[in-house]
């Protein structure tokens, strides 16, 4: 099979960034979630809400090495993969990266090492200062990565001249109009993806007899948290799609499988699209519902696919990309809230234990599938309107791409296997050292 | 004066100072990963926890220097990051494998932890070859032929020492006891490969680069840049004299100097970053575009430049703090 450069690029890229995405989704929201252990030990003086912090920091560590070396590989892929980007969009993307790099990376990285090994070294109030200004790095990140993202989607406040992007505005660039909703959507979505890792690790520790208070206070925070963000979660989503409906069109008309302009869309519950005929296959909706959710009206118009021949996303990856993250969302929703009821009750049943258990990485899913909605469905542009992917590939030839690709690819399955599997050893670990759970933890671990 | 003057000069400016910090910042704790596997078993946690507060603030200079290079001059972040393609893709790996292998190995099952740590010292070691190699590759302008791949591989081999240096250094500084004893013999051991690296690169870069050596011999640009190797050779004599004395004293309990090694391999790295940056000023791909043709517009950098001024001060300041933090000896580093 040949693969032409430009295919291998962005398969190469996606890679890379499908797997970086996975860790920084945890360590974002993971950071306010310590503080709030933290913030929960010093209001009262409970030695448990310590000790889950003192196993969550521990993930959060492996979490963030993770993605720290991860994000290194990306800052030098923009240039190397996609060397046509910065020279159309430079004036916009450098600014906001450079922004990323001098007030978040750093604050994150250095006030990690107080975070991580500080505690006997300065006092409570900086130990819960400089968990703060993780978190708050982590989320300084995040808001300036999608911004430019967002940009990427939906460019604004800028003008071409001689084929070069040109600040008009700063704060139209910067809250352009998708930038405010996937914000919200990726900080939900992390918050989440946390939420179901606390409360499946827990469950799984709970599930094997480990019921001590520290993995009582963690599987409540886990579930309590997931149950209060999923409605969120859901409404943001809503206004996500009415904001694509506005101003991404094609995406959406690929994310509902919708060929041609049509009044009472049905909603596809089910379908093959078909590149070539131009229709779905096998179809199963219900109807008038795409019309009603995205235009509030049950005989609402939704432009079809055939209005954006020859430059719309591909859409059967972009509509199987959709339906798999809402239905990891709708079972989140159902076990969220089934968990929180029993936990409110008294203790949950077993099979909610291994229910939750089985879901500690189901945000990653979701988060994964709303990526490729977004990042495929923006093709075949790299800058909607502005800049094509293939008129930013590289020129680095196809079989030096497909060998380091190949590298990257096994390296990352290794380390995601190794990721999770060290993720379930700390909590059994934990678990076994009960009694005595810092010291013993950390006696081989002078690190 | 002209921005498009200027502005181009800062940044190559900024972009060289987030470079020699990620050379000397992350050059210790990749060299304490080279010298992992001389250390006892036992001494392995102490060697890791000396540089564990610190690795992710290091790496993160690489991210602005490559940032800086990426934002401010585009055009040759694409020819040179084009051209090391293969090495910086080596470099990646080594990077990934020893990033995550520092929380790996305190946190897997026992039997995974020797792989951990071999996957720590050799991600270390490659990371360093790699970017040798990278700089060799761009002081010959990326020129081909098996001369210039082999001046490249010196700078690898002599990346690595210097790292082994700084790394032995910086755990004189940071232990005591039969560790910090040994980490004053692998500085002796890395003083010979270093100077020897030294000598041979500044031997070879003006041979290897015509450009370079137009540069290096007319005058009095000569005798201008003589301070620099003069300087270079006093600090490697005055470290393989006081590395034995050092021992001794080490022997009998006295500690006072034990910054000297670390202090004085910093001297022979700013010397040395100097003396390159002369070397390539004003290019940025030697021989082909100087940092005015490579120079986004000015109205980007600007941009940058005014949160640089701001925020790069502020994040000297808590660098510092945490270095402040965790002064002294590196035992007893742990979660609680």
């Amino acid at each position: 099979m040949e693969f032409d450069p430009v295919t291998l690029a962005r398969i190469q890229f996606g890679a890379n960034i499908s797997f970086h995405i996975l860790f920084p989704t945890i360590s974002i929201a993971m950071g306010w979630v310590l503080l709030f252990f933290k913030w929960r030990f010093n209001a009262t003086r409970d030695e448990a809400w310590m000790e889950a912090y003192g196993f969550w920091v521990k993930v959060f560590a492996l979490t963030f090495a993770v993605g720290v070396v991860s994000g290194i590989t990306m800052s030098f892929q923009f240039g190397t993969n996609w060397p046509g980007y910065m020279r159309t969009v430079g004036n916009i993307a450098g600014p906001l990266l450079a922004y990323e790099v001098l007030t978040a990376f750093f604050l994150e990285a250095t006030f990690l090492g107080i975070m991580l090994f500080g505690r006997s070294r300065v006092s409570n109030r900086m130990h819960t200062l400089a968990t703060f200004l993780v978190a708050f790095g982590t989320t300084v990140s995040a808001f300036w990565i999608i911004a430019l993202n967002s940009w990427m989607q939906t460019p604004a406040g800028f003008t071409m001249v001689n084929g070069q992007a040109h600040v008009t505005s700063w704060l139209e660039v910067i809250f352009n109009p998708s930038m405010p909703y996937r914000l919200i959507h990726m900080l939900l979505a992390s918050g989440l993806t946390v939420a179901f890792l606390v409360a499946g690790l827990s469950a799984y520790r709970w599930g094997r007899g480990d019921r001590g208070l520290a993995v009582r206070h963690s599987l409540k925070t886990g579930v309590y948290l997931a149950a209060l963000l999923i409605p969120l979660q859901i409404l943001a989503g809503d206004a996500h799609g009415l904001n694509t409906f506005h101003h991404q069109p094609a995406k959406l008309a690929a994310m509902e499988g919708v060929w041609h302009t049509e009044r009472g869309a049905p909603l596809l519950l089910f379908a093959l699209p078909d590149e070539a005929s131009q229709s779905n296959r096998y179809q199963i909706g219900i109807p008038r519902l795409a019309s009603l959710i995205i235009t509030h009206q049950p005989d609402g118009e939704i432009r079809g696919l055939n209005e954006f021949a020859g430059r719309h996303p591909p859409v059967g990856k972009v509509f199987w990309s959709f339906r798999a993250m809402v239905a990891v969302g709708v079972l989140m929703l159902a076990t969220a809230w089934l968990a929180a009821w029993q936990l409110r009750r008294g203790e949950p049943a077993g099979w909610t234990v291994s229910l939750l258990t089985a879901m500690t990485f189901s945000g990653w899913l979701a988060t994964l599938a709303g990526w490729y909605v977004t990042e495929i469905g923006r093709q075949p542009w790299l800058v909607t309107g502005v800049l094509s992917t293939a008129d930013a590939a590289s020129t680095v030839p196809g079989g030096m791409i497909l060998s380091t690709l190949l590298m990257y690819l096994a390296l990352y399955l290794v380390l995601l296997a190794s990721y999770v599997s060290v993720v379930f050893y700390l909590a059994r670990k934990a678990g076994k050292h009960d009694e005595l759970p810092l010291s013993a933890n950390l006696a081989g671990e002078q690190a | 004066m002209n921005a498009e003057l200027w502005l181009p000069v800062v940044f190559a400016g900024l972009m060289a100072i987030s470079l020699l910090a990620y050379v000397i910042l992350d050059g210790y704790d990749l060299g304490v990963g080279i010298l992992l596997p001389l250390g006892a078993k036992a001494e392995r946690d102490t060697m890791i926890a000396s540089i564990g507060p610190f690795w992710d603030a290091n790496e993160t200079w690489l991210v602005l220097g490559v940032g800086l290079l990426l934002v401010a001059f585009p055009l040759a972040h694409g020819i040179i990051l084009g051209e090391l393609y293969l090495p910086v893709a080596l470099m990646l790996l080594g990077l990934i494998l020893r990033g995550v292998a520092f929380d790996f190995r305190v946190k897997a099952r026992d039997p995974h932890q020797p792989w951990w740590n071999a996957a720590f010292a050799a991600g270390s070691l490659l990371a360093a070859l790699s970017q040798g190699v990278m700089l060799g590759r761009y002081l010959t302008g990326f020129a081909p032929g098996a001369a210039a791949w082999g001046f490249a591989l010196l700078a690898g081999v002599g990346l690595a020492a210097a790292y082994a240096l700084l790394g032995a250094g910086w755990l004189i500084m940071k232990t005591r006891g039969a560790l910090q004893a040994r980490a004053i013999g692998w500085a002796r051991r890395a003083l010979y490969g270093t100077g020897l690296a030294v000598l041979a690169v500044s031997i070879a870069t003006p041979l290897a680069s015509s450009h370079i050596a137009a540069k290096w011999f007319v005058l009095p640009d000569f005798l201008l840049l003589l301070p620099l190797p003069l300087g270079s050779l006093a600090l490697f004599v005055l470290l393989a004299l006081s590395l034995p004395r050092l021992a001794r004293r080490q022997a009998a309990g006295n500690d006072t100097l034990c910054w000297l090694p670390f202090a004085a391999t910093v001297g022979i790295v700013l010397l040395s970053f100097w003396g390159l940056a002369y070397s390539v000023f004003p290019d940025i791909v030697i021989g082909r575009l100087t940092i005015w043709q490579a120079a986004s517009s000015p109205e980007a950098l600007s941009v940058i430049l005014w949160g640089a001024a701001v925020v790069l001060p502020t994040i000297v300041g808590y660098t510092v703090y945490a270095y402040r933090v965790f002064w002294g000896k590196a035992e007893g580093l742990s979660y609680s």
